[in-house]
């Protein structure tokens, strides 16, 4: 539970996944590129760790105990910053200056440059094993805070995270949980045309991880197995969200091209008229 | 000058076993090499805070770097060609873009590995590692010198790579010596050439440069064992002095000790200059001695240049 933070209920915390999609497309749209797509289908399990499941302080953001998020899939960095800004971390008017010269809000994200940025991710198939080292500092030092990974599907291509599978069993991280967002899409296309990535389950199975699918977009599902995970004496949890990529936009909804790709501005406007009919 | 020989490694080892005891925040990472890298000592005396990566080098820096942002100091250590070059975009990104107290100490490194071949000799290190933004390189001389950059990178808060050779060879420094990063040291006045050298090769230059004496020309040895952030202003006070460098490393002359030295006497002070390493090649099976005289590494051949850049003097 946050600190300083009543519990807010399910339909509060869809409401404030709804105002960072708009984030995200504001901010996307205002630097004229950017990945929106991949963040979007990530705005409901973002809601959920920032503004329910995780014990952070925005106004001490690096305080011993918190637990922590790494960003593997680091492209997704509006969806981080917006709920970076929404949370409290720093001013939400800052978005705007996503992607431009001198902005602290890099491409992809840098850590410390930003509070709340714990690494530095945007290679992909990385913020596992750094998720790893987080994780076994806490086991070491007897700290019982908790590493959160948002995990991309395509990245699962990259070898390292199944160095990093393993090495999560090997040293029984049970205090980290990865999230998968399973939109299916890369930049390629479909990920099981581009390489393969199903069977999943039973591959993080096969490595010794207990292994969650829900709905990525039904935020009590997503609280309830992160609950489920924290629960875990032994072994580390990966969580596989089916979702959506371009989730809340009618027309990025599954569409690969608004992977690495901004608004123009009837797209914009579009986009925009229908999250506001969203939000409260 | 004791003339004994020891290899670097171990007294890696024996400076990490003293962390153990003295440093509460290290931790050190292996990737099943332990026994070779000498990090096996930390291992005996600290095994809550040794950490087995397996045969898995990229996972090793990222985990690595997740218990650097954790607050912890670590050392991961693996063989030269691996630690510099399976993990290399690991490391720049997850370590030296971030400034995370990472320490990647290769051992292993150079022709002298001998019979492995090729595929272990690492003669590319010093150049990747030292073209990455925020990232320290060390290369010392001996073991003792070792020893001594093993406490100081401790206490360093940053990234850095140092690199050490797999065999025994003659120490030059003195037991208990102390270690200044990015500053180096002359090891021998002289007034005619300078040579500055890293790694077992500033031994090799001592013996050069006796052999210049015995010739009438006083060489000068500087020993740079941090190639960055590079001690330039005793670059530019060698060559001011004798008007003539020769570099010696036991790596490529392309984008090491010899460019780096090469890169700031251009910009400040030409003068004429040659390098002594492996020339765009890789090494082979053998034994290190075989090696080095094979790939023009000897006494004899810091000679021959010497000779052939001092000839070029005005």
């Amino acid at each position: 539970m946050s600190e300083k933070m009543p519990a807010l209920n399910v339909d509060e915390l869809q409401n404030i996944a709804n105002k960072m999609r708009l984030d995200v497309i504001e901010m996307t749209t205002a630097a004229g590129s950017g990945h929106p797509g991949g963040s979007l289908s990530a705005a409901d399990a973002m809601a959920a760790l920032y503004f329910r499941v995780m014990n952070i302080d925005p106004a001490d953001p690096y305080k011993e105990d918190r637990d922590r998020f790494v960003l593997s899939k680091g492209h997704a960095a509006p969806i981080l910053y917006a709920a970076l800004a929404e949370r409290g971390y720093f001013p939400v008017e800052e978005l705007k200056t996503l992607r431009k010269i001198g902005t602290r809000l890099q491409g992809h994200p840098a850590y410390h440059d930003v509070p709340g940025v714990e690494v530095t991710t945007g290679s992909l198939g990385q913020g596992l094993s750094m998720a790893c080292g987080m994780a076994l500092a806490g086991k070491i030092d007897g700290k019982d805070y908790r590493v959160y990974c948002l995990l991309g599907d395509g990245e699962l291509q990259e070898g390292q995270n199944w160095e990093a599978a393993m090495f999560a069993h090997a040293y029984s991280l049970s205090n980290l949980t990865a999230l998968v967002d399973r939109n299916r899409l890369q930049i390629s296309g479909n990920t099981e045309e581009v390489m393969a990535l199903d069977p999943l389950p039973e591959k993080f199975r096969s490595f010794g991880w207990n292994v969650v699918i829900i709905d990525g977009h039904n935020i009590r599902q997503i609280i309830e197995a992160c609950d489920k995970a924290s629960r875990s004496k032994k072994n580390p949890t990966v969580i596989i969200m089916n979702t959506v990529k371009g989730k809340g936009v009618s027309f990025m909804e599954n569409n690969v091209g608004f992977h690495g790709k901004s608004c123009n501005p009837e797209e914009y406007a579009k986009a925009v008229e229908e999250l506001k009919a969203v939000i409260r | 000058m004791s003339g004994e020989k020891l290899a670097q490694r171990s007294y890696y080892g024996k400076a990490l076993a003293k962390l153990a005891e003295t440093h509460p925040n290290v931790v050190v990472f292996d990737a099943d090499l332990a026994g070779s890298t000498k990090t096996s000592s930390f291992q005996k005396a600290a095994p809550e805070r040794f950490v087995q990566a397996g045969i898995a080098e990229a996972n090793m820096i990222g985990v690595a770097a997740g218990m650097a942002a954790s607050g912890k100091v670590a050392f991961a250590s693996t063989f030269g060609v691996f630690a510099s070059g399976r993990c290399w975009e690991q490391i720049r990104m997850a370590v030296a873009y971030p400034k995370l107290n990472v320490k990647i100490v290769a051992t292993h490194c150079g022709l002298s590995v001998g019979p492995d071949g090729a595929t272990h000799q690492a003669l590319e290190d010093i150049a990747v590692m030292r073209v990455l933004p925020n990232m320290t390189v060390v290369v010392p001389c001996d073991a003792h010198e070792a020893y001594a950059a093993t406490l100081a990178l401790a206490d360093y808060d940053g990234p850095a790579y140092m690199r050490m050779g797999r065999s025994e060879f003659p120490v030059i420094k003195e037991e208990g010596c102390t270690f200044q990063i990015g500053k180096a040291d002359v090891i021998r006045e002289g007034t005619d050439v300078s040579v500055i050298a890293c790694g077992q090769m500033v031994q090799t230059s001592l013996e050069a440069a006796e052999i210049l004496a015995s010739e009438g020309i006083s060489a000068e040895i500087v020993n740079m064992a941090t190639i960055k952030p590079l001690d330039t202003e005793a670059i530019l006070t060698t060559a001011r002095k004798t008007g003539a460098v020769v570099t010696a490393e036991e790596h490529s002359i392309i984008g090491g000790l010899g460019s780096a030295v090469a890169e700031c006497l251009a910009e400040n002070e030409p003068v004429p200059m040659g390098r002594v390493g492996t020339k765009d090649t890789f090494g082979e099976s053998g034994e290190a001695e075989e090696l080095l005289e094979k790939y023009g590494l000897t006494a004899a051949d810091i000679v021959a240049k010497v000779k052939e850049t001092i000839s070029r003097k005005r």
